[in-house]
């Protein structure tokens, strides 16, 4: 028997999806800090854009779809959130040498290794911080790529969306990106071997 | 197309696609003939994978019990 809804069924409905978008939304939250963290300069920077996020998330619920990607639909709000700091006004850097090949990080930690041990062993000359301040110097564009990509694992076409960008701006700054990641690796490995 | 004198610059462009598994089954073949005859491509190949897996895994420290507890602040209150 099909019977209109009462007003306060409907309430009641409308307010157990909320309260269950907040739960799930609540529930991404250490992912999405990760991102932010990364995304972010500082710690304290990433703990502001977080709570704007999610400030700005549980204003406007109802435009997210369920049985979408939430994790993707808060990051894109976070990535909107921080070009709006203005942070990004930036030139793309000018190309360096280091970047002109992509091996030149393995020759650079193999050479000073003798070239003797395994390449996964090469590997563990670097250390977590050397990874967080090399990410840190790779600009914003960049950044945004490589952090949704390799650390966040977004498939191209989610970053696309996150970023409101082409996938093939997508692509392109992922691999100018690692070149810069890499040659800020390289240059902090020759750094600490001086 | 591709570099017929020099394989192992043909694989080194290969290389990043490879990882993020772009490459068509062709491309995919050819590649992997590479990296299965080539000690020197093989050798970037693991570095190259193990940096991802690296970077992967670079350590964040958690949020703050405080920052948890100012999302759930921002819940809005039902009236």
């Amino acid at each position: 028997m099909a019977e209109a809804p009462s007003d306060a069924a409907r309430i009641a409905s409308g307010a157990r999806d909320r309260i269950r978008f907040e739960e799930e939304a609540l529930a991404l939250a250490d992912q999405v800090y990760r991102v932010a963290r990364h995304l972010a300069g500082s710690r304290e920077d990433a703990e502001e854009l977080v709570q704007e996020t999610y400030a700005r998330a549980f204003r406007s619920w109802r435009s997210y779809q369920p049985g979408t990607n939430l994790r993707a639909w808060l990051l894109r709000i976070l990535t909107n959130l921080n070009i709006d700091r203005g942070r990004r006004v930036q030139r793309t850097p000018p190309m360096q040498g280091l970047e002109a090949n992509d091996y030149f990080l393995y020759d650079k930690l193999a050479e000073s290794d003798g070239g003797l041990s395994d390449e996964e062993k090469v590997v563990e000359r670097l250390s977590q911080d050397d990874i967080v301040s090399a990410l840190s110097a790779v600009p914003h564009d960049f950044r945004d790529v490589i952090v949704l990509v390799d650390i966040g694992d977004f498939s191209y076409q989610d970053a696309a969306q996150i970023l409101d960008i082409p996938i093939g701006t997508v692509m392109s700054r992922l691999h100018r990106g690692r070149r810069i990641l890499k040659r800020e690796l390289a240059e902090s490995v020759l750094e600490e071997g001086t | 197309m591709g570099h017929p004198d020099d394989p192992c610059a043909h694989c080194e462009e290969m290389m990043q696609p490879y990882l993020d598994h772009i490459l068509n089954e062709e491309e995919k073949r050819e590649a992997e003939m590479h990296l299965s005859e080539c000690d020197w491509c093989r050798r970037r190949y693991r570095f190259e994978e193990s940096l991802r897996v690296f970077v992967r895994q670079v350590v964040t420290e958690p949020m703050s019990a405080d920052l948890k507890l100012k999302l759930a602040a921002l819940r809005i209150p039902l009236d």
